[in-house]
């Protein structure tokens, strides 16, 4: 997805690019204390962690719960959904994104202040987490719904069978043995979530794209800085893979493997 | 839990054992479908009732509405004197109006399926202890301890820790079973237990099921296994096209059927 802000900034000249083989500053650029700007990239990163963190749980329960009203919920459950889904994966993130950011606090606070309550300060954070959530929840719903369908429909009779309430069905038996089929679809989920940080950047939240445009910006150091972000953001994804493998290792514990994979 | 709460033995004979499972009037359509017609079925404590019929003749519906894992469309259902209570579904037919009511009742009945239905997720004395533990509410080590047991019984106890899917259809029916057993059903119901073994596989699970019987537990089979049928029913249910077409004794069923239906399916069958 292409990074997007209100005001491109001007691409670097050649001489910075080159310049900077000949920088013997790169290292103070890059230190973690001022006057390096290390520090805030590494800010601007645990900020971008925290968001898609909270925003890929967020984007879990909606999406178990929505997986939920398709499979087993009543026409009108459904439909809402559905239009849920559809409306979500239709629109670009980028201006729901703006939508549910401005509209979506002014709404709140409109409510707020029509039942008397004094205007609150909804934290880029907050706000951050709650629209990822929301935009992530539509795509869960999907890969959810897949990966309950894909569970052998004989195991949750079987738990039916011996007298499961819903809820206990759900917790020992369906999301466990759903996991499997899941995770890949949730692994993409994960690092979509990671990069679609950097779009809160229009919104003005301090995550790792901002402030290397920031940091690039004060010191002339473009090709530096937008390099040491695609650094730390794969260095995300590489880490994460380590997490995924090991989850999806430990979730396919009781499948055999196929074709001689493992 | 208690799972035994409010048993009255409404049985009007005092000598004879409490029924454990009474079935009246049973009707079960699937859309035009009348797959059921008015079936009724009883099983007293320590009796093993057989249902043998042809494809599509409703056995494994029966079965399955005995637990409302099928909801029959009228008829009533009592299982050890309690009846399961019903309400409309809304849609022409029957649902369990107490959901509680259907869980305890459900969590007294081992069911054992035609694929196993082990969870794929769980080691066997996972499968073994999940009912126990987490619906039942017995101690953990107390429930691992029978579950132990219940596998060294079915001959699986060094598999405890292996994963269902690695072991063979025959193995997981047994380990099934245990899991049934683990629950200390008061009815056990087997549908079709040796329909998805491979041949040389039935043996074993059959000399499982066969053990259960002459120790006195109560069951209800459906099975084509007609010489096994034979071997442990006290009383034999022949279903053809929704309706009970004769039953009675192994011994009648198998050696002088009346119905001239019955006679032409156990020709087909042998």
């Amino acid at each position: 997805m292409p990074p997007a802000w209100p005001t491109l900034p001007e691409l670097a000249p050649i001489e910075t690019l080159l310049s900077l083989f000949a920088q013997a500053s790169l290292f103070e650029l890059l230190a973690p204390s001022p006057p390096g700007w290390g520090g805030t990239l590494l800010r601007g990163l645990a900020n971008s962690v925290q968001i898609a963190l909270g925003a890929f749980g967020i984007g879990l329960l909606i999406g178990t719960a929505g997986a939920y009203g398709k499979l087993y919920g009543g026409p009108v459950i459904r439909d809402l959904m559905e239009v849920y889904t559809t409306v979500v994966r239709a629109v670009p993130e980028l201006v729901l994104i703006l939508l549910l950011y401005y509209a979506g606090t002014d709404l709140i606070n409109r409510m707020l202040e029509a039942m008397g309550q004094p205007r609150i300060d909804i934290s880029g954070l907050v706000a951050g987490i709650a629209v990822l959530g929301f935009v992530q929840g539509a795509y869960a719903t999907e890969v959810i719904r897949g990966a309950i369908l894909s569970i052998p429909q004989g195991q949750i009779e079987a738990a039916r069978a011996y007298g499961m309430s819903p809820l206990l069905l759900l917790r020992r038996i369906t999301l466990p043995a759903m996991l499997p089929f899941a995770i890949p679809g949730l692994a993409n989920l994960w690092l979509i979530a990671t990069k679609d940080t950097a779009l809160l950047a229009v919104v003005g939240f301090n995550e790792l794209t901002l402030a290397t445009r920031q940091a690039a910006g004060a010191t002339k150091a473009y090709f530096t800085f937008f390099v040491a972000a695609g650094a730390l953001y794969l260095l995300l994804t590489l880490f994460s893979n380590v997490i995924i493998g090991w989850v999806e290792k430990r979730a396919r514990r009781g499948i055999p493997a196929v074709g001689g994979a493992n | 839990m208690t799972g035994t709460a409010s048993v009255d033995h409404t049985s009007v004979a005092a000598s004879a054992p409490a029924e454990a499972i009474h079935i009246e009037n049973l009707h079960k359509t699937f859309g035009q479908l009348h797959v059921l017609k008015g079936v009724s079925l009883s099983a007293r404590d320590g009796e093993v009732v057989a249902i043998i019929g042809g494809s599509g003749s409703g056995k494994s519906t029966l079965l399955r509405c005995i637990n409302c894992l099928e909801n029959p469309t009228s008829g009533t259902i009592r299982v050890n004197g309690e009846e399961i209570r019903l309400k409309p579904d809304g849609e022409g037919g029957l649902m369990p109006a107490d959901r509680r009511q259907i869980e305890r009742i459900r969590s007294r009945l081992g069911m054992v399926f035609q694929s196993f239905n082990l969870w794929s997720h769980r080691t066997l004395i996972e499968n073994v202890i999940e009912v126990p533990v987490h619906v039942l509410g017995v101690p953990r080590a107390e429930a691992v301890a029978t579950a132990e047991r219940l596998l060294e019984r079915v001959g699986l106890a060094e598999k405890r820790d292996v994963y269902p899917a690695f072991l063979s259809g025959g193995q997981q029916q047994r380990a099934a079973i245990a899991r049934a057993l683990a629950i200390q059903p008061r009815v056990m119901l087997f549908d079709e237990p040796t329909s998805a073994l491979d041949p040389e596989l039935v043996g074993e699970v059959l000399k499982v099921i066969g053990d259960l019987a002459t120790e006195g537990r109560t069951m209800v089979l459906v099975t084509h296994e007609m010489k096994f049928a034979r071997e442990v029913a006290s009383h034999v249910v022949y279903l053809w096209n929704g309706l009970v077409e004769e039953e009675g004794p192994p011994e009648q069923i198998f050696g002088a059927p009346r119905s001239e239906r019955l006679q032409q399916f156990l020709r087909t069958v042998s």
